[in-house]
């Protein structure tokens, strides 16, 4: 194996490119390391990406937040008003690991290593989140939603790494909210998560709505069509139980010892109603906030 | 295999190393600097046995690279008393017998000083979920937090700070 800490996006991707065996990004390492360990992986190449300028750093950009690849969850979480501007962002990113991982653990890391039961994937995905993905063809960007194909698989290409990742800015009343069931508080991996972005009008008149949910499928569900199905409606227990349904008919999930099919369906309703209440709670908030 | 040369500060003392590229921090803390104070439990990132200090921030050195620590800061449990006298945590962990075996000592002491320096008045809840990254299998982990509590306490003292 050889380790690389290239100082430029330019080496690091002709490294990346040159090399014909297995190639490994390194930035927290908490899969990475793992994987390699437990010989699940064996890499001909590491790159370590954290010398790469600005691949450490949070920005308040026109569009958003970009978040560099290397961010830390302890670093997102710490950044003042990154909390209250996504909180079902920052509760997906800060239920990873322990307060050890959080030290290490990134968003692209989570993305790249594409676990069907990754927090963050359907966090960033219900926000439209995408990454600037830099490669041998030069630089292009796609939704996060687009980037995990099945379990450990992701859509880069050879030579391609992801240098940050975008949230964009929401419409006014806009919050979001992320959930999961363990059957431990810490230190778990979720059996079913779901993760909810909403944006209301000053009447509490709902204008988006997005669901996504994780761990019942090979990739996280993204749900289709609930926008047509809430436009312009009030949030009722008839509109939540349907939602409720819908969530739970988009599941295929697998029998295994964390849980089962029927079980995995039904929770993912569940959770997806409890997310909304929650994203739909702290967007009414703002309603109230902002009319202050 | 060519060995790779890093520079690095561990517990303020400037030293050099060289490592392979798949040799962890653990590794070389352990069998190169004789550093032994921080223990090898899972490997795997779970059991917090190998906390360590890295740049400010509490890791496992188990899932560092030694290659990746090149210009960095650590801090080991070697680190954490001043001489002769015990670091607060370490005095109170041997006064409310938080331990047993000791296995898991080292990690929780680095886990939970890195805590009380951001934060010198946790809640116990806080506690808890700080420390949910390092296992101890013998105390059931009550003595450990009422330990950290009152060492938090003695601190507040010391520091003669505002706090109750």
């Amino acid at each position: 194996m050889i380790f690389a800490k290239p100082s430029s996006e330019k080496e690091a991707i002709s490294l990346l490119n040159e090399t014909s065996g297995m190639t490994r990004i390194l930035s927290g390492g908490t899969d990475v390391l793992v994987q390699m360990k437990s010989g699940a992986i064996e890499p001909e190449l590491i790159v370590d990406i954290k010398n790469i300028p600005g691949i450490k750093h949070i920005k308040a950009v026109s569009g958003g937040y970009e978040i560099g690849a290397a961010v830390s969850g302890s670093e997102f979480n710490n950044y003042p008003g990154l909390k209250d501007f996504t909180p079902g962002i920052a509760e997906a990113f800060d239920l990873i690991g322990s307060s050890q991982i959080q030290g290490r653990c990134t968003l692209a890391g989570n993305l790249c290593n594409a676990s069907p039961a990754a927090d963050t994937i359907p966090a960033l995905s219900v926000s439209s989140c995408f990454a600037k993905i830099v490669g041998p063809n030069g630089f292009r960007e796609d939704l996060v939603k687009n980037i995990p194909t099945a379990p450990g698989k992701n859509s880069l290409k050879k030579g391609e790494f992801i240098k940050s990742i975008i949230i964009p800015n929401r419409p006014d009343y806009s919050s979001d909210s992320y959930i999961r069931f363990t059957p431990r508080s810490e230190m778990d991996i979720a059996v079913v998560s779901a993760a909810c972005f909403i944006t209301l009008d000053k009447n509490q008149l709902i204008k988006d709505l997005k669901i996504s949910l994780g761990a019942v499928a090979s990739t996280v569900v993204h749900v289709d069509g609930l926008c047509d199905l809430v436009m312009d409606s009030k949030i009722t227990d008839e509109l939540l139980s349907k939602i409720a349904m819908i969530c739970s008919s988009s599941c295929k999930p697998i029998d295994d010892k964390r849980g089962t099919i029927e079980f995995r369906s039904h929770v993912a309703g569940v959770l997806a109603k409890r997310a909304m209440i929650l994203a739909h709670k702290r967007a009414g908030d703002k309603i109230e906030k902002i009319a202050r | 295999m060519k060995k790779l040369h890093v520079n690095v500060s561990v517990n303020k003392n400037e030293l050099e190393f060289l490592c392979n590229p798949e040799d962890t921090l653990l590794d070389v803390l352990r069998n190169d600097l004789q550093l032994t104070g921080t223990k090898e439990g899972c490997s795997t990132g779970d059991c917090g046995a190998c906390s360590v200090i890295l740049d400010k921030k509490l890791v496992c050195s188990c899932l560092v690279l030694a290659a990746e620590v090149d210009g960095s800061e650590i801090d080991t449990i070697e680190g954490m008393a001043d001489d002769n006298k015990l670091h607060p945590l370490q005095k109170k962990f041997l006064e409310h017998a938080a331990l047993q075996c000791g296995i898991c000592t080292p990690g929780i002491l680095v886990a939970a000083k890195a805590l009380l320096e951001k934060n010198l008045n946790p809640t116990e809840k806080e506690i808890r979920y700080w420390l949910a990254g390092n296992l101890c299998r013998c105390t059931g982990y009550d003595k450990i937090i009422r330990a950290v509590m009152d060492a938090a306490s003695e601190m507040r003292n010391e520091n003669g700070s505002n706090y109750s």
